[in-house]
């Protein structure tokens, strides 16, 4: 089963760490991507920018309309994110709960769609 | 030439013990083959070929082994490496058959997660690459190398033997190897959906290596049912999705499209089984895959056969998924209501009350009973559920169509 871990935050966040706050998250999931590909459980993942580099494109009457920063109802962002494919939801929680986020804000731990299925 | 992976692997393993190098060793000469055999031809001993390279292989690894263990410790004088002795080309060929069965019980080993039992089993037993495993199970193939690695390195942890084991530890690990090759075929099966061609290898190679235990365990009824209902299943793939990708039930199938030839197999080997013996679930899944197969249409299933028969595989072990076929069974003998006081008992199960598919089966019951909003808000439920695109794209069209009759 295949689970992403979802790490939000704004550059507020971010920002409020100090220099060896920063360096000590950066370890954190520097060990973290160790052990989940050491288990044979990591997908993928990436660090996203800061909310100031983001473009919203819609398209208005068949034309692309691009504005600045993400939709402004939200207060945090995703920040990061990975995919890992483990044994059961229970294990994709043990890992979310060894995240430093999950000490802070939480991370959220979403099913992915699997794309197979049976007849019913 | 993958048939001949566990073959290989099983005399090295013979003549060296190390599963894990040996292992390795293996996959390599399966990769030089992949490539030398297409450029070269096949050599007249395809499994004396792959032996003497796989010891090639071996020696070198456990030369520079050896190597950097001496770099590491100076004062410490080694001998040499054994000397390389080319195998005879069939040397031990009565062998390699029962090998393939220890080696599956070796790779079924009840210290590792069912992940790790299917990767190990595809590459050492089933000769596939680390790459194509990857592949199948669409994650990046440094994950499935290190899924197969930390295996291998958990079974040497166990000080698992290369051996048959016999009594009741036997009939445990083989139970443990008919699920593996189940949970193959059934990833698979269910992602038969698409161009996804790759994964519907998995079935092929699941029924491949169901082939082959049901060989050397020829009187065994579970293996057999096993066999039976893979090929039982199968048969119905051309029609289990229509050209846009979606799921189509059972009872709306094509049946013509059905694989005919895999059903007479699937039914001559689960009529035979069931004569001659012992029960097993196996059996009984597959004689009622036999009773839907042999059907002319959905309205002239022999219900109360089926009906009958998840009875007696509720009596094997009681489990929730099985009480819901039932209930559909007992809906289809009885009528809808029968079938939904039987999923009521469901409700208070917490291991499935808040399944999808229990609420699927209420939306079906619901909806042949006539009550069309209940089935249609029951739809949604599930839909939403799911975890499962196609089935979450055929529950909302069942929502959709009976919304489409109110209008």
């Amino acid at each position: 089963m295949k689970y992403m871990l979802m790490i939000f935050g704004n550059r507020q966040l971010w920002e409020s760490f100090s220099e060896e706050e920063f360096a000590g998250v950066i370890a954190e999931h520097a060990k973290f991507d160790q052990e989940i590909k050491a288990s044979g459980e990591y997908v993928g993942g990436e660090g996203l920018a800061f909310e100031d580099e983001v473009k919203t494109v819609k398209v208005q009457d068949g034309v692309p309309v691009v504005t600045d920063g993400p939709f402004l109802e939200a207060k945090e962002f995703l920040g990061s994110y990975y995919i890992v494919d483990v044994e059961s939801i229970d294990r994709a929680i043990e890992l979310a709960a060894k995240l430093p986020a999950a000490r802070l804000n939480g991370v959220r731990v979403w099913p992915v769609m699997a794309a197979s299925g049976t007849e019913m | 030439m993958r048939e001949l992976a566990p073959q290989v692997l099983g005399v090295l393993i013979r003549r060296h013990g190390d599963f894990d190098a040996v292992e390795d060793a293996v996959q390599e000469a399966l990769l030089a083959a992949a490539t030398q055999w297409v450029s070269s031809g096949v050599p007249a001993s395809p499994r004396g070929w792959l032996i003497t390279v796989a010891e090639h292989r071996f020696t070198d690894q456990w030369r520079n082994e050896q190597a950097r263990r001496r770099r590491e410790m100076t004062a410490m004088a080694l001998a040499g490496p054994h000397a390389l002795i080319a195998p005879e080309p069939d040397d031990e060929n009565i062998a390699g058959q029962d090998d393939s069965l220890a080696l599956l019980f070796l790779c079924c080993h009840p210290a590792l997660t069912p992940a790790s039992q299917i990767a190990l089993t595809l590459r050492a037993v089933g000769g596939l690459t680390t790459a194509e495993i990857a592949r199948a199970f669409l994650v990046p193939e440094a994950t499935m190398a290190q899924r197969i690695s930390r295996a291998k390195q958990r079974i040497r942890a166990t000080g698992a033997e290369f051996r048959m084991p016999a009594g009741e530890e036997r009939r445990e690990r083989l139970r443990a190897v008919l699920h593996v090759l189940y949970l193959i075929f059934n990833e698979g099966y269910t992602s038969s959906s698409g161009p996804d061609l790759l994964r519907v290898e998995l079935t092929t190679e699941a029924m491949r290596l169901t082939r082959l235990v049901h060989r050397l365990l020829p009187d065994d009824g579970e293996v057999t049912g096993l066999l039976a209902l893979m090929l039982l299943t199968d048969a119905r793939r051309p029609a289990r999705i229509c050209a846009d990708g979606g799921l189509i039930p059972l009872a709306e199938q094509e049946r013509g499209l059905w694989n005919r030839a895999a059903i007479d197999e699937g039914v001559a080997l689960i009529s035979d089984a069931l004569t001659r013996t012992a029960l097993g679930p196996y059996q009984l899944q597959a004689a009622i895959s036999a009773v839907h197969a042999e059907a002319p249409s959905a309205e002239e299933t022999d219900w109360p056969q089926i009906l009958a028969l998840y009875r007696l595989l509720e009596r094997f072990g009681p489990n929730p998924m099985v009480t819901l076929n039932r209930a559909v069974a007992v809906a289809m003998v009885h009528g809808p209501r029968a079938g939904l006081t039987l999923l009521d008992d469901l409700a208070t199960d917490e291991r499935i009350a808040d399944h999808h598919r229990v609420n699927a089966v209420r939306a079906h019951l619901l909806e042949m009973a006539g009550e069309q909003d209940a089935a249609r808000a029951s739809y949604l439920l599930a839909a939403r559920r799911t975890t499962s695109q196609p089935e979450r794209r055929y529950l909302l069209g069942r929502a959709a169509r009976l919304a489409g009759e109110d209008s």
